[in-house]
């Protein structure tokens, strides 16, 4: 199964009347079990990209399908979000399972599959805890098997570390690539920040400001693991470099016009 | 060198001593001051109207009254008419606050149903409900029914809008991941609004309890012949205020008993907040 994203193009109706156009012609292919990154500056669509793949926003021109399906079934997508959204009134456990529930699942069969989700994201004995009782990290934990617990044909992320400290986010990046090693579930992930780009993809797609266009698509020829150490560590700074290059000029730009 | 510390470094000038000038905000009151409070203002009362400054006939004293109740606990007056005033106000209470949260439910989730309904809502809304009730004995009887009918309108109002308002609130991004899960609209309701709206309708039940017992008693002294406020009414027209004053206080005690259970089932429900 692979996704494609065909001549996709979303306009906006902004606050004074007049179109704002957030992403134009866009075009991309995730393959199956490939870990696809999207970088950008801010404003250049990216979050609503992936919001229409997730089936959650409708593009004004163009359009998101699956193909080479092995057979004529729906397929199943899990999505990660930055605000997580945990629902505060279910338990760790009961936030796994919600997906599971929805998707039909024998209720012996979604407690065997919460507990194997719950242990690969490292949260054994949390499992009657509420999100409040949680430290953020261990609450994104919870949102990563949440969502890869219906084993989704398709996982999407939308910059699912940005909103934690620097320390817990290096360390969610490394658990990150260890549980998608095992999973290898295509994957298609946003964020603004490059290293963690270069860290996790096959390839990384550069999006420019608005509208969002594709700049250009880097295939990262490096190990899946280990990249940000010796003897990668050059090769891993010389892409970082070369995507900073290609933002940089749009995420400038950014700055001085503000967010909107 | 200890590396640890910079304790015991050398020092010049002056020294000032760093205050929490948020102190006065962290007072703490003891378990058991409100009782206190409650019981010295009793004794009060009561002290009072053993000075003989004030006639009995407008302001019993607390031992009296409490005298009073038992003797009509013990006639059975008392019981009788507490539990017509507890039907009345139960079946009012639980039928106008199921109508509400579905309404509120409804509106809240179908724009269309909202376009439709909450014009005439927010039309009958600010019309105080007990001009209602000669219309309503008119059309249902001075029975049972026009005394429920009256309380369960006046309850509807307040958990309507409450549920209306808890829905509306809801957090979007909990409905985009109730969606990405593609969760049915049923599930979405049952699973993600309501208990999203929960703790906003909870306040609505509130409200409604103080409201459901103004209607109750309102409605029991234009047309009752049982019920806490139709005695109320008798022993006022006979100038028994002690006896009147009973009625009074089982209303207290119906209005705070009545609000604790509402925050005990609260408490119960939004297991997660605590």
């Amino acid at each position: 199964m692979r996704v494609v994203i065909d001549q996709v193009s979303k306009q906006y109706q902004g606050r004074n009347g007049q179109e704002l156009m957030a992403l134009s012609d866009v075009n991309l292919i995730v393959n199956q079990e490939e870990f696809v990154v999207l970088v950008g500056p801010s404003g250049c669509g990216k979050s609503t990209l992936l919001s229409m793949v997730g089936g959650l926003l409708s593009p004004s021109s163009g359009s998101v399908y699956v193909e080479e399906l092995e057979s004529d079934r729906d397929y199943a997508v899990g999505m990660v979000f930055q605000e997580i959204g945990l629902f505060p009134w279910r338990t760790v456990a009961g936030n796994v399972a919600f997906g599971l529930e929805e998707a039909g699942l024998a209720s012996a069969v979604v407690r065997e599959r919460v507990e194997e989700y719950v242990t690969l994201v490292g949260l054994n004995g949390f499992e009657k805890s509420y999100p409040h009782q949680l430290s953020g990290g261990m609450r994104q934990r919870v949102g990563i098997a949440r969502a890869l617990a219906t084993r989704p044909d398709l996982l999407l992320m939308d910059e699912p570390f940005s909103a934690l400290d620097a320390q817990t986010r290096m360390l969610l990046q490394e658990e990150m690539l260890r549980i998608w090693n095992q999973t290898r579930l295509s994957t298609l992930y946003v964020t603004h920040n490059i290293q963690e780009a270069v860290y996790l993809a096959d390839r990384v797609v550069v999006l420019s400001r608005r509208p969002g266009r594709v700049v250009s698509i880097i295939p990262i020829e490096l190990p899946k693991t280990g990249r940000d150490k010796e003897p990668h560590l050059t090769a891993f700074n010389q892409y970082v470099e070369a995507i900073w290059g290609l933002i940089r000029h749009d995420a400038e730009d950014a700055l001085r016009e503000g967010e909107e | 060198m200890d590396m640890t510390t910079d304790i015991g470094t050398e020092r010049r000038g002056y020294r000032r001593m760093v205050v929490n000038r948020l102190a006065v905000l962290e007072g703490t009151a003891q378990r058991g001051t409100g009782g206190v409070a409650m019981a010295v203002l009793v004794i009060l009362w009561e002290l009072f109207c053993r000075t003989g400054l004030v006639s009995s006939l407008y302001l019993p004293s607390p031992w009296a009254i409490v005298n009073a109740g038992m003797e009509m606990v013990g006639s059975g007056e008392l019981l009788n008419n507490t539990l017509a005033s507890l039907y009345r106000i139960g079946l009012g209470f639980l039928s106008g606050s199921i109508i509400g949260i579905v309404a509120g439910l409804a509106l809240g989730f179908s724009r269309l149903a909202a376009a439709v309904g909450n014009p005439v809502i927010y039309a009958l809304y600010p019309i105080p409900k007990i001009a209602l009730l000669p219309l309503i004995i008119l059309w249902l009887g001075i029975g049972e029914l026009s005394k429920v009918a009256i309380i369960s309108l006046g309850v509807f109002f307040p958990v309507f809008i409450n549920t209306y308002s808890g829905v509306k609130n809801v957090d979007p991004l909990l409905i985009r991941v109730a969606v990405s899960f593609k969760a049915s609209r049923l599930n979405l309701i049952r699973k993600v609004i309501l208990p999203g709206a929960l703790p906003v309708i909870f306040a609505g039940l509130k409200l409604a309890a103080g409201t459901s017992l103004l209607l109750l008693v309102a409605a029991e002294m234009i047309a009752a012949k049982e019920g806490v406020g139709a005695m109320i009414l008798h022993y006022g027209d006979l100038m028994l205020t002690t006896k009147l004053m009973v009625g009074v206080v089982t209303l207290s005690l119906l209005g705070v008993a009545f609000n604790q259970g509402l925050q005990w089932l609260e408490n119960r429900l939004i297991r997660w907040k605590h």
